[in-house]
């Protein structure tokens, strides 16, 4: 396609990618020549896309700019789910009352507690990889390691008994996927995850575990309030989406990634210390990361590449971001020992991903366990029988068939 | 080398520890950086500038000369 012009031609955001694991062919020629790009949303709602690693930076860590919701801001699409519901709005999004919430959460996420964590994410990967074994090859590794494991965590995290793991993982399932679900099953999924969580959380209240929604029932933030029952229960379900989709996601495209180039498998399994690098490059190579984080820009503001008045929506991709040459050498080319990388993918500054340690520890883990585990792991289909998922707020893998 | 803390600017995702845990550490209530070693040995010089580098609220800086 060529690049719409004001006025002819409109963009539709998302762009189309014709490959499972390559960025869309606009990614490179907006990045050069249209670094803000006016975008048609799925709702019909314009806004502007960027794609520059220095503007995407910029926006994304200012902290005037708010997430877009609650009426202001473009409409992503019409279906609901993660961009355009209330989600949590008894949680503060921004500003001071944001950065208590977030305070207090954080030191559940701390690098030494993940350091902790870590033996019993390594025990649950061993575990669902024993019951893949079992099955027997060809095996999808998205259903069999990829998606319960994150879910797994946050479960444990919560003190949510394993019985209900998977009613999690299709609540979560469905508050992400703006386009897989109709508007009553999202509506139904919604109102029965918050049913449970209402329960769940006044069962802490009366028999606190060893738990973070416990925890958080008896400790003030900074103000020295309490968290209500209904903000508890937003954080939980603030958790499990935030927390689930995304790196069940990461997980699938990190592996596929690796084994898309056998070279890149052996490069690992000839050197195991480059598991830490590794999964920073896959994060920074991932070409379907979602639509990326939308910003309402709410006061003027003078970016490199050009001026945005008050009142904007962009998109920030940072996908696209992530393989701009102007900061990574060598910008599309996987490169497994590359350091620094300061990539883009968890976002910038004060509303970056709370969850990142967990994140990375998460996949750290998966890959030295199947590089332990399954050295002779490979695609059981060529790569481009992969299928994309059409999900909005998270791309990733329809399914990541593999042998061993 | 010397390297300063801005705890307000902290978003406190903890890269820092993870890239340089005899360097920085998390205040245990709300996870914000504490700084262990203001002028670390010069064999950490390698992991504390990667943590300024991938800092995501570029809350840490090293002065090279000092
Ligand atoms: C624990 C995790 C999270 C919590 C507690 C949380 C909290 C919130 C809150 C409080 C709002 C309402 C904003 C308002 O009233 O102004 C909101 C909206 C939003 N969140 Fe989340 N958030 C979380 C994770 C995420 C993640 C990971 C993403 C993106 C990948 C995201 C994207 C959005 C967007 C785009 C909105 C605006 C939509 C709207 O309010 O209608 N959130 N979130
Ligand atoms: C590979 C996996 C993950 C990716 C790519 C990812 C990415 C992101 C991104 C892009 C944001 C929005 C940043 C912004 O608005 O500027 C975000 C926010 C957030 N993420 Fe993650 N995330 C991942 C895993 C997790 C996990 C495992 C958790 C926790 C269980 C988590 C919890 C959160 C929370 C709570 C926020 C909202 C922070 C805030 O509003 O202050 N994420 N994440
Ligand atoms: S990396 Fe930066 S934001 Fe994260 S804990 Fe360290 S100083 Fe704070």
């Amino acid at each position: 396609m060529t690049l719409s012009d004001p006025g002819t031609g409109e963009l539709h955001y998302p762009l189309p990618a014709p490959d499972p694991l390559d960025p869309p062919k606009e990614w490179a020629e907006l990045r050069d020549r249209c670094p803000v790009a006016r975008v048609t949303l799925p709702s019909g709602d314009h806004a502007q896309l960027l794609t520059r690693y220095d503007d995407v930076k910029q926006v994304l860590s200012d902290p005037r700019f708010p997430r877009v919701g609650g009426g202001q801001g473009a409409r992503i699409s019409d279906s609901g789910g993660v961009f355009d519901s209330d989600m949590a709005s008894v949680l503060p999004q921004s500003g001071p009352a944001h950065q208590q919430w977030r305070r207090l959460v954080m030191r559940w996420f701390t690098a030494r507690r993940m350091t902790a964590l870590r033996p019993r994410i390594e025990a649950m990967a061993d575990s669902l990889i024993d019951d893949m074994v079992a099955q027997g090859a060809p095996a999808d590794l998205k259903a069999a390691l990829g998606f319960p494991l994150p879910v797994w965590v946050i479960c444990t995290m919560l003190g949510v008994p394993d019985s209900d793991r998977d009613k999690f993982s299709y609540w979560s399932d469905t508050l992400l996927n703006l386009t897989r679900y109709t508007r009553e099953e999202i509506v139904a999924a919604q109102t029965e995850f918050l049913g449970y969580m209402q329960v769940h959380v006044r069962a802490k209240r009366e028999q606190p575990g060893d738990d973070l929604l416990s925890e958080l029932t008896t400790e003030p933030m900074a103000d020295g309030t309490l968290l209500t029952d209904a903000q508890l229960v937003a954080t939980g379900q603030g958790l499990l989406v935030a927390g689930h989709e995304t790196t069940a996601n990461m997980i699938s495209k990190m592996v596929a990634m690796l084994l898309a180039d056998r070279g890149r498998w052996e490069q690992l399994l000839a050197d195991p210390s480059l598991v830490r690098t590794a999964v920073e490059e896959a994060l920074r190579f991932d070409a379907n990361p979602g639509i990326g984080m939308p910003r309402y820009i709410a006061e003027d503001v003078e970016l490199t590449s050009g001026a945005l008045p008050a009142g904007t929506t962009v998109m920030c991709s940072m996908g696209a971001a992530n393989r701009d040459a102007g900061a990574f050498a060598g910008a599309e080319e996987m490169d497994l020992t590359r350091s620094p990388n300061p990539h883009l993918s968890f976002g910038s500054g004060p509303h970056s991903c709370l969850g990142q340690a967990l994140a990375r520890t998460e996949l750290q883990v998966t890959l030295e366990v199947l590089l332990r585990r399954l050295p002779g792991l490979d695609l059981a289909v060529p790569v481009d029988e992969l299928q994309r998922v059409e999900g909005l707020a998270v791309g990733g893998l329809r399914e990541l068939p593999v042998r061993w | 080398m010397k390297v300063t803390v801005d705890e307000d600017r902290c978003c406190g995702a903890g890269q820092c520890v993870m890239l340089a845990p005899d360097v920085f550490d998390q205040r245990e209530d709300d996870g914000i950086v504490v700084l262990l070693e203001a002028e670390p040995d010069a064999a950490l010089h390698g992991a504390v500038r990667e943590a300024a580098d991938v800092c995501p609220a570029a809350a840490i800086t090293v002065h090279e000369d000092s």
